[in-house]
């Protein structure tokens, strides 16, 4: 057993809150903590996303650590009202204000109370110490975090409430396009389809455009059910609505190949009322059509796919359902819960490695020449197709050695489609690199 | 728009202001900081030593944000490309990590055999109070290596207060090589960080001018080197506000001089090479050999220049970087493609940084400590700025705004030092200048 870490397969835990935040409407992020934690999340999400993606900090000194933060939180809150005009600001602690015992709620209530009548931006604030889980807890925890401080309960209506997880802006997009088809109304938490993927600019925005509005996301209360696209994560999301609000609330793995987006779609209708719409129908039998063209290539080749728990396990099923073995499934989560949902959602779990808490050091000492055809993840998985000259298809968070990160397909028929065309692509290519006689016809 | 109040002082314009900028102070709270922070510092200078193990002590963040970032090259070992944490987890923060670093070095120790490690302190570390001095000091009795704290917690100060970590960390590793050969005409060079093969070039130049370069800091850095670098003559500080620190406390034990250079651009490339030959005037050969070699450089480069020129003649450029001194330079090479610079700011410039910058500036320049991204963008749009030179976090400004970029950061993979280094940087400067979709930009539907 080892003990240090060794190029982590995870990141911390408040860039996921700063993701989830970035899908409310005129939110602005700010990290209670050192300067530093929110300069390293925007240089490293600006990696990715390619947008401008401003993240305050309290700027702890060692003063405001042995004091308290209470001052600075409260200067940083009236600088960013003078500054951004924000409707919103989406607080999340660090590992140094948890280790302090900075009490967030009480220093937000005290901040309140002294601003008396004037009216403020909404604040949420989420406790996401670095020490605790991966950037995915992060996101989920600030999705519930958002849900519990501003759903509401008025009168019921026709709302579906969905938190898809660390998905791209483009599936994101997919997802609001699904709802519209059904017609019916979504409440997409963590919309940052717009914020992280937008257009150009005539003049300079203070907070980028898109996200839900803070009034639609206080309509959660109302919603006739809710879903999240995990089966791993186990607090966070829409568990407060259905926990605390008694709405009924689904989880599934996210939608990714032919049976999970049909669970999802099966869902959809059962809970919309709605029969599936012929475009689903008609896409899905082109994904269909797409397997079986392609069905030769794919056979019996092995994968290993690593990353965020959610994805792996949507990934595994889907990569099986196409013939592919995924030999390793690797997450840098701490969490039991992955084998037993691989050996659940799986027809052949023995064939599957399973191996969580986990970073790239064990990943190079797992996977040897000839175990696998091809790895399936993130950037950082890089180096080690390299070593093992096996080809890299990009998915997932982080892609920072490829363009447009903010524009990979994973969910829903029409994602798994693209997603396939890459994996068969790839898989072609690798036929026709290791053939000495060229064909330009395969 | 209105700055934040306690930020007006940081914001001038050269003829219309006429205050002494206020700067080096810690950032403002809510203001969205271009900075980082302590551990930043440190980790930034440390990182090109290839042979050192690099931990982190601390729960994951600060080790995964710095994994292989920069384009720090390395002849031989690659160590530093990796990214070592004791990633603490609750238990740890409760009960001490102590135990964890301990056992942590010793196992990364055994298996990567490094000739040093360096051990850096996060926040939490400063806390829940680790003695990681002490553990250092066992391990490396154990291990018989160097392994050195660097206190380096984020709050503890700014991204300034983490070089002089890191310098103290490269000073207790300094003196304890062999010097018996050690040439009469030797330098270090401080504050030269070897992106895109840089340090090699420069390393080079010294080279064909009879010049010997005993140790880079940190540049392809190898501990052996920085242990014997006490034996050098001169020590010529590039990255000043890294390194002058350590420079001082050289001179202060070794009694080794030091002289501050720029090796970006043209005229301060020349003088950093002239300066050292000056330095050497007892050998009037190596001045010869200087004349020649930027003679023999520059007639290959300036003809070179003239197209860019042609294009770029008149464009306005903004500026914003970590250190003041890297501005001066850029403000002496953008005049070479025509260019006038609109906007000069730094993270981490001193008082003299930014007298030194009205010098060199045109009236109307604004000039700015610790910026942040809505001035900036303000900034850009009342000057009519075409160019922004910054790093990634300043990129997105750029891109929005709709006005060329080119990034002189850490973590650039194109050498913009030396000689070669200007013509790439007008290649650079061009590229994103001249694009057309500037114009495609302003075409309405």
């Amino acid at each position: 057993m080892k003990t240090a870490t060794q190029n982590a397969c995870k990141l911390c835990t408040p860039l996921g809150a700063c993701l989830a935040f970035k899908g409310v409407e005129g939110c602005i992020p700010l990290l209670h903590g050192s300067q530093g934690c929110a300069t390293y999340m925007r240089r490293y999400t600006i990696s990715h996303y390619r947008e401008p993606i401003d993240i305050a900090s309290t700027s702890f000194t060692e003063d405001t650590a042995i004091f308290g933060g209470g001052r600075n939180l409260t200067t940083a809150i009236n600088n960013l009202i003078s500054q951004y005009n924000p409707q919103a600001i989406g607080i999340a602690s660090t590992c140094l204000t948890e280790t302090i015992g900075e009490d967030m709620n009480l220093l937000l209530s005290e901040f309140r109370k002294q601003h008396g009548e004037n009216p403020l931006p909404t604040l949420f604030n989420v406790s996401t110490p670095s020490y605790r889980g991966t950037h995915a807890d992060g996101y989920w925890a600030a999705i519930g975090a958002i849900l519990s401080s501003l759903a509401k309960q008025e009168f019921p209506r026709n709302l579906g409430v969905i938190t898809p997880g660390l998905v791209s802006p483009e599936d994101l997009r997919q997802l609001k396009k699904v709802f519209k088809v059904y017609d019916y109304p979504l409440l997409l938490m963590g919309d940052y389809s717009e914020t992280l993927d937008g257009g150009v600019w005539e003049s300079y925005k203070k907070i980028s455009p898109g996200g839900v509005p803070v009034e639609q996301i206080s309509q959660a209360g109302d919603a006739s059910f809710c879903i999240d696209f995990t089966t791993l994560t186990q607090n966070g999301g829409t568990k407060y609505l259905g926990d605390n609000l008694n709405k009924q609330r689904f989880t599934i793995p996210m939608p990714i190949g032919v049976q999970l987006s049909d669970r999802f779609h099966r869902l959809m209708r059962k809970l919309t009322g709605k029969e599936i719409p012929e475009e689903f129908v008609v896409m899905r039998n082109r994904l269909l059509d797409a397997y079986t063209d392609a069905h030769k290539y794919t056979f019996g080749k092995k994968a290993v796919v690593y990353g965020e728990a959610e994805l792996v396990l949507s990934m595994a099923v889907f990569l099986e359902e196409i013939g592919i073995v995924p030999v390793l499934c690797a997450t840098g989560s701490d969490t039991k819960l992955l084998k037993a949902e691989i050996e659940q959602n799986l027809k052949h779990p023995e064939k599957v490695q399973v191996e969580v808490d986990l970073d790239f050091d064990d990943l190079t000492s797992l996977v040897h020449k000839g175990d696998a055809d091809f790895l399936i993840g993130n950037s950082k998985g890089y180096k080690l197709s390299k070593a093992l000259d096996i080809p890299l298809i990009r998915i997932g968070f982080p892609i920072h050695d490829r363009f447009g990160a903010a524009r990979v397909k994973h969910i829903d028929y029409e994602g798994s489609l693209t997603l396939f065309d890459r994996v068969v692509n790839t898989l072609i290519e690798i036929k026709q690199n290791t053939s000495e006689i060229g064909y330009t016809y395969i | 728009m209105d700055y934040i109040a306690a930020r007006q002082g940081q914001i001038l314009v050269k003829g219309k202001d006429n205050f002494n900028i206020s700067c080096e102070k810690k950032s403002e709270a809510g203001s969205v900081s271009q900075r980082a922070c302590v551990f930043c510092g440190s980790r930034v200078v440390l990182y090109p030593v290839a042979d050192a193990l690099h931990l982190v002590h601390g729960p994951i963040g600060c080790a995964v944000y710095t994994w292989d970032i920069r384009g720090a090259l390395s002849s031989g070992p690659e160590l530093h490309r990796n990214s070592f944490s004791t990633d603490l987890r609750e238990k740890q923060v409760i009960y001490g990590g102590e135990k964890k670093l301990y056992e942590s070095l010793i196992e990364l120790i055994d298996r990567h055999e490094p000739k040093a490690a360096f051990v850096y302190s996060t926040c939490i570390i400063g806390i829940i109070g680790d003695d990681v001095n002490a553990v250092c000091k066992k391990v490396s009795q154990e291990k018989g290596i160097p392994v050195l704290p660097v206190h380096s917690e984020g709050f503890k100060g700014t991204k300034k207060d983490g070089y002089k970590a890191a310098c103290e960390a490269l000073f207790s590793l300094i003196g304890h090589g062999n010097i018996d050969n050690v040439s009469p005409v030797s330098i270090n060079i401080l504050g030269e960080f070897n992106l895109a093969g840089e340090a090699w070039m420069i390393q080079e130049y010294y080279k064909r001018m009879g010049v010997e370069v005993v140790a880079v800091m940190t540049g392809d850095g190898r501990v052996e080197r920085i242990a014997r670098s006490h034996g050098a003559v001169l020590n010529v500080v590039q990255c000043s506000g890294s390194m002058t620190y350590l420079a001082e406390l050289m001179k202060e034990k070794y009694g080794i001089p030091y002289i501050r250079v720029s090796y970006f651009g043209i005229e301060d490339m020349a003088e950093a090479l002239y300066d050292v030959a000056e330095h050497f005037s007892d050998y009037p050969e190596i001045r010869q050999k200087t004349e020649e070699l930027v003679a023999d450089e520059l007639s290959e480069l300036l003809p070179q220049l003239t197209a860019f020129r042609n294009d770029l003649e008149g464009k306005k450029a903004a500026i914003y970087v970590g250190g003041a001194f890297k501005a001066f330079s850029l403000i002496k090479a953008l005049k070479h493609l025509g260019m006038t610079v609109v906007i000069a700011g730094s993270q981490t410039g001193n008082k003299k940084d930014y007298e030194m910058l009205q010098d060199l500036c045109e009236p109307g320049t604004i000039i700015v400590d610790d910026s942040n991204p809505l001035e900036l963008s303000k900034f850009v749009k009342e000057t009519g700025a075409d160019l922004f030179i910054g790093g990634v976090k300043e990129r997105p400004i750029a891109m929005k705004m709709g006005l060329g970029f080119v990034d002189h950061n850490h973590e650039r993979k194109i050498a913009l030092a030396g000689f070669k280094g200007m013509y790439n940087f007008a290649v650079e400067v061009h590229a994103s200048v001249m694009s057309p979709i500037w114009n495609l930009r302003k075409e309405v539907l």
